[in-house]
């Protein structure tokens, strides 16, 4: 590894921001497994898709900036992406949802 | 309404530019030149599949309201991770669906504005209905439903609306 | 300060297998199978997340462009199977 010339203004941010990152999209998976309801299990796994991981895309934007001494910013492409379809899914996965509810209450 | 396909979105040819260059890693003469290519080209299918374009008529308010946006999932992030862990005892956590009455009509509006409520966990969008005038959310934490509604009206629905209608 | 940085990449590293695991179980149990959809959502999520983090610790790109292709491939199929439980089918004729 070659974190041996790493700056310290470069660690200390990273390092909180993936910790943070790391907590969030775990506490939101064990949202899913904890919670009651479909309807209700919905709501966790979003936290991992935003702010965990626009943390971890910081971070890592942050550690390839010090290390490759150019600003890097490709990862902004992929909190981008996950950014504009998590809704997207999100919004399918609940009409098709609530489609199967009231169909199987109609039967 | 504007015939099909006369004007190419400015916005999408130079999100497509720079998304381009990035993927690459270059700023080659020949690499420009070939995402501009691309990016004329397929902004000019796209507004043939999508005759309806959006028009920005109010940038600071955007601006305004993408930090409120930014603000809001922050925040939303740390209640729901407390709900999930079991921290709120001093009340019994209810979730439920909220229909709230809409004023916005514009199509591109509504998009924007059901992007916002998914993204923030704690609120998922689920129906529209078909005259689009009630939206109905799902709520993980639905303690004050006035609350709920008048934060999504001024918050989030009167911007947009000032946005682009 | 190496040190700091390499027990905070190992730690966020454990969560998102930690969160795997959890979306994984989920996946198994689901009783339903939109619980299973969100299941494999959440589960293609965290594994692009890993691989981050893996791009990280050895600072080279490949792991982007991993990660980009999961998230594009994972978008689309979560999309086709809610489309698929709604519909009956995924490309309406």
């Amino acid at each position: 590894m070659t974190e041996a010339e790493l700056p310290l203004w470069a660690t200390i941010p990273a390092a909180v921001l993936l910790v943070t990152g790391g907590l969030l999209t775990l506490i939101g998976s064990i949202g899913l497994l904890r919670l009651k309801d479909f309807y209700s299990r919905m709501h966790p796994p979003t936290m991992g898709m935003t702010l965990g991981s626009g943390c971890v895309l910081i971070a890592s934007m942050i550690i390839s900036t010090a290390i490759l001494h150019k600003p890097v910013i490709h990862e902004l492409l992929i909190t981008l992406f996950v950014v504009i379809t998590s809704p997207v899914t999100a919004m399918l996965l609940m009409r098709a949802a609530a489609y199967r509810d009231r169909a199987r209450s109609q039967r | 309404m504007r015939p099909v396909g006369r004007r190419l979105p400015p916005l999408l040819v130079l999100g497509l530019v720079v998304m381009w260059l990035l993927l690459n890693q270059s700023l080659a003469p020949g690499q420009i030149v070939l995402g501009i290519l691309l990016a004329v080209g397929l902004s000019w299918a796209a507004a043939t599949l999508r005759p309806l374009q959006p028009r920005v008529r109010n940038a600071g308010t955007a601006i305004k309201l993408i930090l409120v946006v930014l603000r809001d999932i922050v925040r939303s992030n740390f209640a729901v991770a407390r709900i999930v862990l079991g921290l709120v005892r001093d009340r019994e956590v209810r979730a439920g669906f909220l229909e709230i009455p809409l004023d916005m009509r514009d199509p591109h509006g509504l998009a924007w504005l059901s992007t916002i409520i998914t993204s923030t966990p704690g609120t998922v969008w689920v129906d529209l209905s078909p005259d689009s005038t009630r939206l109905t959310l799902h709520v993980l934490d639905l303690m004050d439903e006035e609350a709920w509604i008048r934060h999504i009206k001024t918050h989030y629905e009167q911007p947009l609306m000032r946005i682009f209608e | 300060m190496t040190v700091v940085f390499d027990c905070a990449v190992w730690f966020a590293s454990l969560c998102f297998v930690l969160a795997m695991l959890c979306a994984l179980l989920r996946l198994f149990r689901g009783p339903s199978a939109q619980d299973r959809i969100l299941a494999l959502d959440t589960f293609y999520i965290n594994g692009m997340l890993s691989l981050l983090m893996l791009g990280i610790r050895s600072t080279s790109t490949v792991y982007f462009e991993m990660a980009l292709l999961i998230a594009l491939f994972g978008f689309v199929s979560s999309v086709a199977l809610a489309k698929f439980l709604l519909r009956g089918e995924v490309i309406e004729p």
